[in-house]
């Protein structure tokens, strides 16, 4: 039953995947990429079961956590073209 | 009783798998970001919810419980956040929704003769 829900995990990733590569605008990649890393989240946990290994639930919590900053991080270098401390002059310039 | 959790948690897993397949095809075929958007929130919300129950049913209580728990309300607080963010981003950035394209309007060439033999 797991071997099923991980190959239907997969498929979705596949799916996602597609749209990742070939997304129009730069948020369908970034929206792509978040629903990504909730499948693969859900995958490595899958397949911890799968493996009679659920100690894959500690990795898919970091990669819970990665994905979460990585998204906000790249929302935040598009908006600012900054990830640390936001420009003086590209604040002033969004207004 | 055992076997009533066994087929319980199938239940949940292949559901939940239905369901992530689900957002995945609505994330590649819907015409729009915002569909596209709205679509990817399903795997976030029933996804998410059924296949963690699903192994947590499976595993029965412990520390493998407490650690899915984990992940379920940090999965809960994170999806909703960034998927308004990244709508957010796009809303400020200008991306309008995709709307049909304007019939003309039926009342347009009726007016138009009033409105010059008004003028003249």
């Amino acid at each position: 039953m797991f071997a099923l829900a991980a190959i239907a995990l997969f498929a979705a990733m596949f799916l996602v995947g597609i749209r990742l590569f070939s997304g129009p605008t730069l948020y369908d990649r970034v929206m792509a990429l978040n629903s990504f890393g909730t499948h693969t989240v859900l995958f490595i946990g899958v397949l911890g079961f799968l493996n009679d290994r659920p100690d894959f639930l500690d990795i898919a919590l970091l990669y819970a956590l990665i994905n979460f900053v990585g998204t906000i991080a790249i929302l935040k270098f598009f908006r600012y073209r900054a990830i640390g401390d936001v420009p003086r002059a590209t604040d002033e310039m969004e207004g | 009783m055992e076997t009533f959790v066994l087929v319980l948690s199938w239940i949940l897993i292949v559901s939940g798998s239905v369901f992530a397949i689900i957002g995945a095809v609505g994330t590649l075929r819907f015409p729009d970001f915002w569909s596209r958007l709205h679509a990817a929130s399903i795997t976030d919300s029933a996804g998410v919810i059924l296949l963690l129950a699903g192994m947590a049913l499976h595993a029965g209580l412990g520390l493998i419980t407490v650690k899915l728990a984990i992940i379920l309300v940090f999965l809960f607080i994170t999806g909703p956040t960034s998927t308004h963010a990244v709508a957010n981003a796009a809303f400020v950035s200008g991306l309008k929704p995709r709307q049909r394209p304007t019939p003309p309007p039926e009342t347009e060439p009726t007016e138009q003769p009033d409105d010059k033999a008004g003028l003249l």
